[in-house]
């Protein structure tokens, strides 16, 4: 073949390349070598500002290099004029905009970046500003960037509505992405102040995190695009659920007080650490020093934390007593009187009046949570099988009624499971947790303290901490796999029935006080070890085993009358 | 290049540097043939050029002009035993070229209305013609051409305002002594223009000033002129597709390293008299405010479900797209995005290749940008030049101004071993190109070429307003009346080098039903302003260009009574994207050199091993492997 250009062989671009690289090198190391030694010798001129210069224009991630640029420049402060130093500083910009372009998601660069921002005499935050969002159009995930920014925006006092329309911006070139949707939810709650005096940036956050009416319904419009656009995107959803949701307030839900064992048990809205001493109990207006305890040495944040009062303190069953509990940091407090010839006495918030389980969702007006339903119901129809529509679609029933949507509730649940087998497991903790939520309306209405989920197909128990008050209690034909620890929040506890699961771990039966009887005929229970934890409750007399493994073991009935010697009736 | 000591022998002859003819150019000279590339005019590209706005001008000019009489001239001196002599001679393929400018000659004072000093120029010719008859036309044409000046002047006189008077003489005097324009008046519309149907209908008086314009101030012909290198008027009306076998050519070739380019950056559609924005990406989607959470939701499932290819539409081939599109419960709104603006088929296309259009299109999204399009910078006759410079970076060589007269054909092979060109030079080739203009005698009489209409206007906005003024938009028109061309427009801003500031250059394209201006006219007055428009608040029209060219799809690349070794490459053809072309210039290729790689990756200039003298000239060049404008 003729005329063909001749090009070099891949063995000699090789080579040339290696000794490209071999050149580089040795200037590199010299010159590290050269910024090592003037460190060292405490130089601080601009030959090393140089030197540091060529480096990191190379390796924006010489941290050591960073650190000696900073100590030069900061030197450099001291012996140079104000408009000197604003002219180094801004020279530095300009140079780590060359570091950002090698590598965008430098730590040391952006470090370095805000903390020359900082120190610049003169700070330009516009010009910062659109240098992060040419960033952020470059890669709207940065997260570097996005970090900068946020600390430019603070600096700049930039108003909210205008971070609130370059979230617009942002969701607009592309909805998935959750630094957007999430930075818009920082800033809904602070919109909620009148239009007129948008608060700047820095502001505290106020002290209702609603946000308001109109802009919510704006929200939902937006959102909604999102999910009808691309069902799949899980970014939109989550933001959807947030913007549903709403916060629980904290407080003291319930406060138990039981003459026999002359012990207090307080119910906090949420799980809390009070070891510290915020918590204040005032006996008949008498200040008590107790010590709180959790309600199993497994947690050190319980919703539940109990106290031992002196002994004889309330034990005279012919006196009245007045306790207060106060939890200091939160303002909230219970009070509940002990009447004569009364055994016990409670305060209770009922879960019903505080719509406490509709807390995943909001307390927004039926009416808009009805049309939300209607879309969300519109979008499931023609993406019948879409989990977050059918996720979502389920917290909206249970945000508008949920014991009536009971029955769609599980048809959902079910299809779930089949299309998301990955995490079929999941579903069903989600959904034993929003049986429990309904069975405890059902027995408030029923004014009892009865609680019966038989046959629900439990895979877990959960809000343990609304049955303080509970006696009885029935788990019966579930798929239990353990008592767990929170179980020992039933401090009233009498009877225990959970035939036909599969528990063979009994960790939450743990110093219940008044627990009598417990049924687990069918169950897992292999080992004398597994019962252990009984041998704390005191009045443990009835106990029923039949159908479990440890009923095969040799001499059983005789090691079990050695371990729980109160068991008088005991069923194997 | 000198041309009088061409070499005397090449591997390939290549003349005309149309888009086909200057990839097939590269390609040999990039596996090591000689290649000898000619074109008789004196610009790049034929039928593929970019004119300055001037340059324009004077191009519509030659075609006028393009009557010179073949010299025939007696070559059987140059013939050796056993050869024939086949003349070549050339037909431009550009009919019914009509100009209007809307604008007024020189800048307005600002409280002048606009349209009184308003001209409206029409030039109308039969084209350049080797038969006796059309020679004859064309004289009856001057001569009506002149007696229109006559009009004119007196038309003038009628003009009450002094100023403007003067103002248009002097135009009138440039135009005489720089370009020799012949000016019609629309009176004389009905002159002979060759290949369009009789004219009555025409409107007859474009030019009544019927409106008084707002006050922004008119851009004026003269600074048309003035700022005319600022215009890249592309001749013919395509887009890149991102992943189309040009743009894939382009990269693989490194060929694009000569080019920049820009992103369209919108598809728009013209629906019940609006022009509304298409959205076609999940961002599109999710923002856009025509569509109902449902319509978006069916929409994005469409297209899923469509560039996955899991169901079977097979049920529906041979049936039309739309009745596809309607089962499919997509409601009207949508099905007009996807068959005009997404699928760019019409309402008969079948459905298997609505389909595979609307592939194509998703396919090409998101590569580059939010379309499926690409624009080169500087228009699109920036890219046979780029194919003629990687030609000649591997030795090619380059004559404008120079053609061949005959070729010269082995009797005993049918074969041609060597042409003469217009030096008369006898020069001996293994493979000859020809563009399709030297074979226009010799095509089939039965089927009559086709024709495409085009329209190129310069317009003072654009089309749909945006925050951005440098949007670069695709525009689908469906059929405006039944039986109407199905037309695709593009909107070009300043941003892509192609037209002044302040201006938008718009192409559209249909293929003929009858003579350009009677295809699209209507259109252009009902979407534009125009002052034969009613309708206000649309951009207004400075100037605009009709003319029908051959549709070069048609065009077989062997037979024609040619020896074997003589290839036709086509001109431009109708589509929207070079799959035509770039398929074609790979099969002459292969038809050449059939055991070659088409267009291998050019290797980096550093690793080139030169030696001796026939190291190529390449500059230093060292680019990523497409440039795209931001």
């Amino acid at each position: 073949m003729h005329g063909r250009v001749k090009v070099k062989s891949t063995a000699q671009q090789e080579e040339e390349k290696r000794k490209e690289r071999e050149k580089k090198l040795k200037i590199y190391i010299a010159a590290r070598d050269g910024c090592f030694t003037k460190r060292k010798e405490g130089v601080f001129d601009d030959e090393a500002l140089q030197l540091t210069q060529q480096l990191l224009s190379s390796n924006p991630d010489f941290a050591t290099l960073w650190n000696y640029r900073r100590e030069i420049l900061m030197h450099l402060e001291t012996v140079k004029e104000v408009d000197e130093v604003q002219k180094i500083y801004e020279a530095e910009l300009l140079f780590l905009e060359s570091c950002l372009k090698v590598n965008p998601k430098s730590y040391g660069s952006w470090h370095h970046r805000s903390w020359v921002s900082a120190r610049l005499p003169r700070p330009d935050w516009a010009r910062e500003l659109s240098l992060c969002d040419r960033c952020l159009s470059l890669d709207d995930r940065n997260f570097h960037c996005w970090d900068y920014r946020r600390m430019v925006v603070k600096m700049f006092n930039v108003p909210v509505d205008q971070e609130l329309k370059f979230t617009d911006r942002l969701i607009g070139s592309n909805f998935s992405n959750y630094s957007s949707w999430h930075y818009r939810s920082t800033l809904l709650p602070l919109l909620h102040t009148t239009a007129s005096e948008l608060p700047p940036m820095q502001a505290e956050s106020p002290k209702s995190n609603r946000v308001c009416e109109e802009q919510l319904l704006k929200e939902y419009e937006l959102v909604q695009n999102a999910f009808f656009t691309d069902p799949n995107d899980q970014s939109a959803w989550f933001y959807y659920r947030w913007l549903l949701g709403r916060e629980l307030e904290e407080m003291i839900s319930c406060l138990h007080v039981s003459r026999e064992e002359e012990q207090v048990a307080v119910v906090f809205s949420r799980p809390v650490n009070v070891q510290s001493g915020c918590l204040l109990l005032v006996l008949d207006g008498q200040p008590h020093a107790v010590e709180w305890k959790s309600i199993h040495p497994r947690f050190k944040h319980s919703p539940v934390w109990i106290c031992n009062l002196p002994p004889g303190t309330i034990s005279e069953i012919s006196n009245e007593h007045n306790l207060t509990v106060h939890w200091t940091e939160k303002h909230s407090r219970k009070d509940c009187t002990l009447f004569t010839g009364h055994a016990e006495s409670w305060c209770q918030d009922s879960a019903t009046d505080q719509e406490l389980f509709r807390s995943e969702l909001s307390v927004e007006k039926n009416s808009v949570l009805q049309s939300e339903l209607q879309s969300v119901q519109q979008l499931q129809e023609l993406e019948p099988l879409n989990k977050w529509c059918l996720l979502t679609l389920i917290l909206l029933m249970r945000a508008l009624d949920p014991l009536s949507y009971e029955k769609e509730m599980l048809a959902h649940f079910q299809t779930l499971k089949e299309v998301d087998s990955m995490r079929s497991a999941y579903y069903s903790d989600l959904c034993s947790k929003f049986m429990i939520e309904n069975t405890i309306l059902k027995m408030e209405y029923a004014e009892v303290r009865v609680f019966s989920v038989s046959d629900k197909n439990l895979s877990t128990l959960c809000h343990l901490d609304q049955l303080v008050l509970v006696t009885h209690i029935n788990l019966s034909c579930n798929q239990l796999l353990c008592l767990p620890p929170q179980f020992a929040m039933l401090r009233c506890l009498e009877v225990l029935e959970a035939d036909n699961n599969s528990i063979g771990n009994l960790e939450g039966l743990y110093h219940l006080p008044k627990l009598e009887a417990v049924i687990l005929k069918d169950n897992k229970i292999a080992t004398l070890a597994d019962l252990e934890p009984l041998t704390s409750c005191p009045r443990l007399k009835r106990l029923d085993l039949r159908g479990n493994p440890v009923t095969q073991l040799a001499n059983v009935e005789s090691e079990l009358a050695k371990l729980l010697p109160s068991v008088l009736d005991l069923l194997l | 290049m000198a041309a009088e000591d061409l070499p005397s022998e090449f591997d390939v002859v290549i003349l005309g540097t149309g888009l086909v003819e200057s990839v097939v150019a590269a390609a040999c000279s990039r596996v090591g043939q000689r290649v000898l590339h000619l074109d008789r005019r004196s610009y790049y590209a034929a039928n593929w050029a970019s004119f300055t706005f001037n340059g324009l001008l004077s191009w519509i000019q030659q075609q006028q002009d393009d009557t010179q009489p073949e010299e025939t001239q007696d070559w059987c001196d140059l013939l050796e035993e056993g050869e024939e002599l086949i003349q070549l001679s050339s037909q431009s393929s550009i009919r019914n070229l009509q100009v209007f400018t809307y604008t007024s000659k020189e800048d307005e004072v600002e409280e002048a209305s606009a349209d009184s000093v308003n001209t409206t120029e029409e030039e109308q010719h039969g084209p350049a013609s080797q038969d006796d008859d059309s020679n004859q036309e064309n004289l009856e044409n001057h001569e009506n051409q002149e007696e229109n000046k006559e009009n004119q002047v007196n038309h003038e006189n009628q003009e009450e305002n002094k100023e403007n008077q003067v103002n248009q003489e002097n135009q009138e005097e440039n135009q005489e002594n720089h370009e020799n324009q012949e000016v019609n008046h629309e009176s004389q519309e009905a002159t002979i223009t060759e290949g369009a149907e009789p004219e009555a209908e025409q409107p007859q008086s474009p030019a009544i000033p019927s409106q008084s314009e707002p006050s922004r101030k008119k851009i004026s012909f003269a600074q048309l002129e003035k700022e005319g290198r600022r215009f890249n008027i592309d001749l013919v009306s395509k887009l890149m597709y991102s992943r189309g076998s040009l743009v894939e050519l382009l990269i693989k070739s490194n060929v694009s390293r000569y080019a920049e380019f820009k992103k369209v950056s919108r598809i728009l559609t013209y629906r019940n008299g609006e022009v509304e924005q298409v959205p076609c990406t999940r961002a599109d989607v999710f923002a856009s405010r025509q569509l109902s959470v449902v319509e978006k939701r069916k929409l994005m499932r469409f297209l899923t479900s469509c560039i996955e290819e899991k169901d079977d539409q097979s049920a529906y081939n041979g049936r039309p797209y739309l009745e596809f599109l309607r089962d499919q419960k997509l409601g009207e709104n949508l099905q007009h995005f996807l068959l005009y603006s997404i699928a760019m088929v019409t309402e008969d296309t079948p459905t298997e290749v609505g389909l595979a259009s609307t592939r194509n299109f998703l396919r090409c999204l998101g590569r580059y940008g939010n379309t499926p399009f690409l624009f080169p910078l500087y228009g699109l006759g920036e890219i046979p030049q780029c194919f003629c410079r990687m030609c000649a970076v591997f030795g090619g060589i380059y004559c404008l101004r120079h053609s061949l007269r005959c070729l010269l054909l082995d009797t005993a092979t049918n074969r041609c071993k060597a042409v003469i060109d217009s030096r008369g030079q006898r020069i001996s080739c293994s493979h000859v190109l020809l563009e399709e203009n030297y074979v226009h005698e010799r095509k089939n009489v039965a089927t009559p070429p086709r024709f495409l209409s085009r329209a190129v206007l310069i317009t003072d906005s654009s089309l749909h307003g945006s925050d951005s003024e440098q949007e670069v938009s695709m525009v689908t028109i469906p059929p405006i009346t039944e039986g109407a061309p199905a037309v695709k427009m593009v909107e070009l801003s300043s941003s892509t080098m192609t037209c002044m500031s302040g201006t938008y250059l718009v192409h559209l394209n249909c293929s003929s039903v009858s003579s350009a201006y009677q295809d699209l006219s209507p259109l252009i007055t009902t979407m534009f302003s125009t002052p034969e428009s009613h309708d206000q608040g649309r951009p207004s029209v400075l100037w605009c260009l009709y003319f029908n060219m051959e549709d070069g799809s048609a065009m077989e690349v062997e037979g024609h009574d040619l020896p074997s070794n003589v290839y036709v490459c086509s001109g431009p053809d109708g589509e929207l994207g070079h799959e035509h072309a770039i398929t074609q210039a790979e099969l002459i290729f292969h038809k050449i050199l059939p055991e070659e790689d088409f267009c291998p990756p050019a290797p980096n200039p550093e690793d080139i091993l030169y030696d001796g003298g026939s190291a190529p000239s390449s500059g230093p060049e060292e680019e990523p492997s497409l440039q795209l404008e931001v």
